[in-house]
């Protein structure tokens, strides 16, 4: 019955697994006690969360004016975190999504921890528009809704609003397919448990039972939602870089910008999985699931969105010069050797340069080397978005006005806030929920599990074929 | 539940698809009436062979998607044009390339949660809801054909038992739900 595998394909799931052990692995770390290490962790995240929920209170307490934030340069750190944090969150979709689309099977080892992640990133996105009004006790005047002002309403036209938009849609969608995959492993963790876990798991896995037509519908389900997000995916940075791009500011004012902040943003969520799966792999011994192939897998779209976010550099340079227009031409010199030099300087270095490592197949199966590229990416992404922001905003048309931008403690205490928020949820995610979706490495095990594909299994099989024994098996 | 709605079951658990799925293909041959078949996992190919037509979600998908269409298309060009009229920008007060990223968003955000909520609805699920389980391997490794016996004589039960273990079901078991 077994699909025609090629025998170079390498196996998905290694260990020669049953599906019973497939159900022992992956729930385990939701059924023991946490260890040191999670402790730890834990510990970390929640320092990180207090110290950054202080700041946040400042923030509103005081008022943007306690940050550096000026009249020439408006959007600082604030905007910068924003955008990373939605970018990171792409990634997520798009292995759920759209390697779904593609049928790549490689994805069930890990979309259900990059779908998470793409929810907690989102939350911590929406943070910082939410304290950059000022007034976040008003924030509800977003939403278009019938009021007594008027009634006035929002301005349908503007891209910050298109923003709203894109963004609440986005976690929403994200959230339900998310945990509509969750449903049928929730069952699982649900029929071995007892007491009150078992009444908790009952009440979150919805009544969930495996039938046929459920199964059917639910498949149908997952590719109509991943029809959808993979277009709502592309939409939602399309309009983020439409905060920027609609604006009449040199530098800001591209076409480029939708495709390159959509490969910029898939190729920092991609660094910010790797990061996260290799501590998980190790620290909940799922490596059996998330293996170097998976590893390997990721590190080539990571050379590729890579090497394309390169590309749209060098043409931004090109066309800034081709233009003719002395302040498109200026924006980008003032980027490259202007005052915030060492930034352009991290961005490419980061961005461009070191991905080209993984050129050669022993970088892109090496832990340690990835995981020290997952960082240098995701630092190299922070600093393009605040070299598009800040950059460009301290140097504008009138030299009168020209400014300069560095954040205040408190600003740094709110980026640590996500972070803890980040890694806090993540961290309960992890203990609470299978990290493996358990049903779809089920149902890839006969064409992915390692007895029954690469060499390894073909070297089986000639042997059982030689001895005779083959015939009688199959 | 009262006590008349009750349904006895007999099962049979496998220890592979493979094996369910050829069990079911005679159960076709012999005209055997099956209740239900229930897996850890969605396995390929036992739609066709259950005879279970495909689902009509993508329906309900597009209608409400229609619905999100409409419903953002039409306030913005409401709110433009004849609520509250305001110029921006030196753009006409009904711009529709302008409307178009908030119609797409709510196209994609109704035609989701609506259908979310569809497949909860017809598949009797919800938060809270308990459904009765056969076994509780079935989500774990054992594959399950189900029958109904109520009203079934002795003899038809047996029959049935003896199918079960014939194509090699690992298990067999009634179990009144």
């Amino acid at each position: 019955m077994s699909a025609v595998v090629s025998p170079v394909r390498e196996p998905l799931v290694t260990g020669s697994k049953t599906y019973h052990q497939i159900t022992e692995d992956i729930c385990a770390p939701t059924e023991r006690m946490p260890g040191f290490s999670f402790m730890l962790g834990m510990l970390f995240s929640l320092l990180m969360l207090g110290f950054g929920a202080f700041c946040m209170v400042w923030t509103i307490w005081k008022g943007i004016g306690s940050w550096d934030l000026n009249r020439t340069i408006g959007w600082g750190w604030d905007i910068t975190n924003f955008v990373w944090w939605v970018g990171i969150g792409h990634a997520g979709t798009l292995i759920s999504a759209i390697l779904l689309l593609f049928r790549q099977k490689w994805r069930t080892g890990v979309n259900r921890a990059a779908e998470a992640m793409t929810i907690f990133a989102v939350m911590c996105a929406a943070v910082f528009p939410g304290i950059h009004m000022g007034r976040i006790w008003v924030s509800f005047f977003i939403f278009p809704y019938p009021n007594t002002r008027g009634p006035l309403w929002v301005n349908f036209n503007s891209p910050l609003l298109w923003d709203v938009f894109a963004i609440s849609t986005y976690f929403t969608v994200s959230l339900l397919f998310w945990y509509t995959g969750l449903v049928p492993d929730l069952a699982t963790v649900r029929d071995r448990a007892s007491g009150m876990r078992k009444k908790i798991y009952s009440i979150a896995s919805f009544g969930w039972t495996g039938a046929a037509k459920h199964w059917s519908r639910w498949e149908s389900l997952s590719l109509i939602l991943a029809g959808m997000a993979t277009p709502l995916v592309l939409s939602v940075h399309t309009i983020v870089s439409f905060d920027f791009a609609t604006s009449v500011i040199p530098g800001w004012h591209t076409t480029i910008f939708p495709p390159y902040f959509v490969a910029g943003a898939i190729f920092s969520g991609f660094a910010m999985v790797q990061t996260l799966m290799l501590i998980a792999r190790k620290v909940l011994k799922l490596e059996d699931y998330i293996t170097i192939a998976h590893i390997e897998s990721m590190n080539k779209v990571i050379l590729l969105t890579g090497t394309i976010v390169g590309v749209a550099y060098l043409t931004e340079l090109f066309i800034a010069w081709y233009s003719g227009y002395v302040y498109e031409q200026f924006a980008f010199y003032n980027r490259a050797v202007g005052i915030y030099w060492w930034s352009y300087l991290a961005m490419m270095s980061c961005n461009v340069l070191s991905p080209q490592i993984f050129w050669f197949k022993k970088a892109r199966r090496s832990v340690v080397i990835t995981f020290i590229m997952s960082i240098l990416v995701n630092i190299g992404m922070w600093f393009e978005r605040f070299v598009i922001i800040a950059t460009t905003l301290a140097r504008d048309y009138l030299p009168s006005s020209w400014s300069y931008y560095s954040p205040t403690w408190v600003e740094v205490g709110d980026y640590i806030f996500t972070f803890g928020l980040f890694f806090t949820l993540f961290l309960i995610f992890t203990r609470v929920a299978p990290v493996v979706a358990i049903a779809e490495i089920k149902s890839i095990l006969k064409s992915g599990g390692d007895q029954y594909v690469g060499f390894e299994a073909e070297r089986k099989k000639k042997e059982a074929l030689e001895s005779g024994e083959y015939a009688s098996q199959h | 539940m009262a006590t008349d709605s009750h349904t006895n079951v007999l099962f049979g658990l496998y220890n592979d698809e493979e094996d369910l799925m050829r069990a079911i293909e005679s159960a076709n041959e012999s005209g055997l009436d099956i209740m239900d078949v229930y897996t850890p996992f969605p396995v390929h190919g036992l739609d066709p062979i259950m005879g279970l037509k495909e689902s009509r979600l993508h329906i309900a998908g597009f209608i409400y998607g229609a619905l999100g269409t409409c419903t953002a298309f039409g306030v913005m060009t409401w709110v433009f044009t004849r609520n509250w009229p305001i110029i921006f920008g030196g753009k006409p007060y009904f711009s529709v390339p302008a409307f178009m990223p908030i119609t797409f968003e709510l196209t994609v955000l109704f035609a989701c949660v609506g259908m979310v909520i569809t497949f909860y609805t017809i598949c009797g699920m919800g938060p809270g809801v308990t459904n009765p389980i056969l076994d509780e391997r079935i989500t774990d490794d054992k594959f399950c054909l189900a029958f109904k016996t109520n009203g079934l004589p002795n003899g038809e039960i047996d029959n049935l038992k003896s199918f079960l273990s014939s194509t090699q079901a690992a298990e067999v078991h009634t179990k009144m739900i």
